[in-house]
């Protein structure tokens, strides 16, 4: 029996995500922007995505852009914010935990002459807001933080920050990596003031390749790709509307299902953590207050890989750190404050919808049963 | 306009009575290299291969030398024109021909060889009419006869006369298989690659003999040798590729040999598996990529202890080579990028903190005699997978 518990890495598609995606390929297969009713029928479908992505948010549809993935729409709010505020001030405020494809994108403002600070979490895997207060000053233009953080699940917290920040410094940006905890946490944009938010389909039971970026009205961006035009200008490129329509139909899932599937991933969390509580030298790295859908934890004395390749034969999918940090150790948990030995046998284990109890119980017997066997072999 | 290869080969050539064989393998490995190329003729004579396409124009003579440059056993390629054997031809026909390398430099001069001594001019003779020819065609050319930025070449042969721009090196050695077969120790480093091109150029066949322990290992660093095998066979032909189950072999000894020896007994239980698979395919050499005193392991004492658990040939070809000079070759050979990839360290668990850099073989053998690794050896050539790769 297949278990799969890496659903922060991606998501099985939804059966609804997956008709639509065929029925808008084969059957409103027009291109949006075309002035027949072939196209009128395929603009249809981009439309009733963009009000759903905007009903989860809380925000007028006409604010959502579709990209090509989360790492597009990372990259489009910090570049295009840089290139559209020139005089805005130098300064960038992070978080020393971002994904890379925010990390890396302001590394490279970083390159071009920006200073760029980056906030640390607290012992305990939790970022205390007055770090924030304190890093941001007349200068910074930007602040880019995520809102779950992708390999341990700390919840980022942004309604302490960001409307104190917005109301000492009216003109800075806030961009949000949403990946991890949009259509799973309430976002009221009317409220939390953000003007930029990411967020990707294939982590919510949607295709790959396809995200979106939310743009508050009047905040400008300069593209990162120049074209046809579509969507506002800012991400030109025929817009992939079998991919588009799947994500509206896995969110619109997402939304009817919220709390029913936080529900659900909150008793699989605790149902893990109550097992490896129960096992030897097996410490859980997650916040207590973690994001529930996810957890981290080390099996001490036995490498990441090697517990993931002997979980792999068990057919158990789960992920050392990110998927993106493949055969890296992971920064992120080092920056956690995480002790060396805990980083070079983390694990990460995420929920999706499907998940059962029946699952947990099997992962937990199969770490049991490769510690024993592992722990041996390295004389830990 | 009727062009071909001209392939030359080197050390064949000074082979006695037995040079047909050698030149069998070669063409042989080049009707196989080439085989997708559209139909060819091959004829031989004076140490010269005459690649005759059978459709010139349609013939994709690029690609065909490229693949060529990397077929041991050949010194040089020219691809040339064919004309009439005479005189007449050659002037008519070596402008044209040449138009754009002539164009292009300043300096020239024309070499001539004549191998049919029936050809009523001599090769200075050839030269200079031929020279003659192309100044009065090209006003800015100058004749360097020292340091010129174009050589002609004027070949007056068996079959015709042929007009070339120069020869490009050719890969050099051996043709593969004229030496026979052995088997490569290959582990996804930078190191085994390249000792497996290097015995391929000596004319070596390869079989390739992979280690991979998983849990500890996982399918992406197999994943990774079958690349570089990918990468190798332009060069050495197909390979068989034996891939051993080899985790509990390796937890046995972690459980039962002393921890600083754990290394050196795991190269000796790789040559023991490796040579019986070796026997059932009647392969009487194994390769490695082991260099002198690069590793623990790669003592000469560590080494005398690994050749003494098998009786086959152990070859060595970068025994004496610096890790500067492999990683030049794996550039050139296009293993590099593939070797670096960083799969292979989850092995690392095993690897002793303090491997014995001197180990005594009297020891290495009591410290084997701990446990019975016959019947896991057994198990592991027999539940050995083996697939062909190939092009």
């Amino acid at each position: 029996m297949e278990i799969y518990l890496d659903n922060c890495a991606t998501t099985r598609v939804c059966p609804e995500a997956a008709e639509a995606c065929m029925r808008a390929m084969t059957v409103d297969y027009g291109n949006p922007a075309s002035l027949h009713r072939k196209g009128m029928e395929a603009e249809a479908l981009v439309t009733d995505a963009r009000r759903e992505a905007a009903r989860i948010l809380n925000c007028e549809p006409d604010c959502i852009l579709f990209t090509g993935g989360a790492t597009e729409s990372n990259n489009l709010a910090i570049l295009g914010a840089a290139a559209a505020y020139p005089r805005a001030g130098k300064t960038v405020v992070t978080t020393a935990v971002e994904h890379p494809s925010v990390s890396r994108t302001i590394d490279a403002l970083e390159e071009r002459g920006c200073t760029v600070k980056r906030v640390v979490p607290r012992p305990g895997g939790n970022f205390d807001p007055q770090d924030f207060l304190d890093a941001v000053d007349g200068d910074t233009f930007l602040l880019s933080m995520m809102m779950v953080n992708n390999e341990i699940g700390t919840v980022l917290p942004l309604a302490a920050v960001i409307p104190a920040l917005k109301r000492r410094f009216p003109r800075l940006l806030v961009h949000v990596d949403a990946v991890q905890g949009f259509a799973k946490y309430p976002l009221n944009l009317k409220r939390l003031e953000i003007d930029l938010l990411s967020f990707s389909g294939h982590k919510l039971y949607a295709p790959k390749g396809v995200g979106g970026l939310y743009v508050r009205r009047g905040v400008r961006l300069k593209p990162v790709l120049y074209g046809g035009g579509q969507e506002k200008g800012l991400r030109s490129g025929t817009q992939p509307v079998e991919l588009i329509a799947a994500m509206g139909a896995a969110l619109a899932l997402c939304e009817q299902n919220r709390a029913a599937w936080q529900a659900h991933y909150a008793a699989l969390n605790a149902r893990l953590r109550e097992g490896l509580a129960r096992l030897d030298r097996m410490p859980v790295n997650s916040p207590e207050n973690g994001a529930p859908h996810l957890l981290n934890f080390s099996v001490l004395g036995v490498p990441s890989e090697i517990m993931l390749h002997f979980l792999e034969s068990r057919e158990i999918s789960v992920s050392s750190g990110s998927a993106c940090a493949r055969g890296e150790k992971s920064a992120v948990l080092a920056a956690y404050g995480l002790p060396d030995e805990r980083v070079k046998s983390a694990l990460r284990v995420s929920f999706s919808r499907e998940t059962t109890p029946e699952e947990i119980d099997a992962l937990l017997a199969a770490l049991a049963e490769g510690a024993a066997r592992f722990r041996k072999m390295t004389r830990a | 306009m009727n062009e071909l290869i001209l392939i030359k080969y080197g050390e064949i050539a000074l082979k006695g009575l037995n040079k047909n064989a050698f030149e069998d393998v070669l063409l042989k490995n080049i009707r196989w290299r080439l085989r997708d190329l559209g139909t060819f003729r091959l004829r031989r004579a004076q140490s010269t291969v005459y690649l005759e396409p059978a459709d010139p124009p349609a013939f994709d003579f690029d690609e065909a030398i490229d693949r060529l440059t990397k077929i041991f056993g050949i010194a040089s390629l020219s691809r040339a024109l064919v004309v009439e054997k005479s005189m007449e031809a050659v002037r008519r026909e070596i402008c044209g021909y040449l138009d754009a390398q002539l164009q292009a430099a300043r300096t020239f001069k024309v070499e001539t060889r004549r191998s049919d001594k029936q050809f009523p001019l001599k090769s200075p003779a050839i030269s200079a009419e031929a020279g003659g020819v192309i100044l009065s065609q090209y006003p800015h050319l100058r004749v360097d006869v020292h340091n010129p930025d174009l050589i002609v070449n004027v070949e007056i042969r068996d079959f015709g006369a042929y007009i070339h721009a120069g020869s490009i090196p050719g890969a050099g050695g051996m043709p593969v298989s004229s030496s026979g077969r052995a088997m490569i120790l290959i582990s996804g480093g930078l190191d085994s690659p390249v000792a497996a091109y290097m015995m391929a150029k000596r004319g070596l066949a390869l079989d390739a003999i992979h280690f991979v322990s998983p849990p500890y290992t996982s399918d992406r660093a197999l994943q990774k040798v079958e690349t570089l095998c990918e990468k190798l066979v332009p060069y050495t032909g197909s390979i068989k590729f034996h891939c051993v189950p080899f985790t509990a072999i390796q937890e046995a000894i972690r459980e039962h040999c002393p921890e600083e020896l754990f290394t050196v007994i795991m190269r000796r239980l790789m040559m023991k598996v490796a040579e019986k698979i070796a026997r059932e395919r009647e392969i009487n050499a194994l390769v490695t990529g082991e260099s002198l005193a690069q590793v623990a392991s790669q003592t000469l004492d560590a080494l005398y202890c690994t050749d003494n658990s098998t009786d086959l040939v152990v070859l060595r070809p970068l025994i004496g080579m610096d890790k500067t000079e492999i990683i030049r070759i794996a550039y050139q050979i296009g293993t590099y990028e593939t070797s670096i990839l960083p799969y292979e360290d989850c092995c690392t668990v095993f690897t002793p903190r303090h491997p014995r850099t001197r180990p005594k073989l009297r020891f290495v053998e009591q410290a084997e005699q701990s446990f019975d690794f016959a019947p896991l050896i057994e198990e592991a050539v027999r539940d050995t997978e083996c697939r062909t790769i190939t092009l």
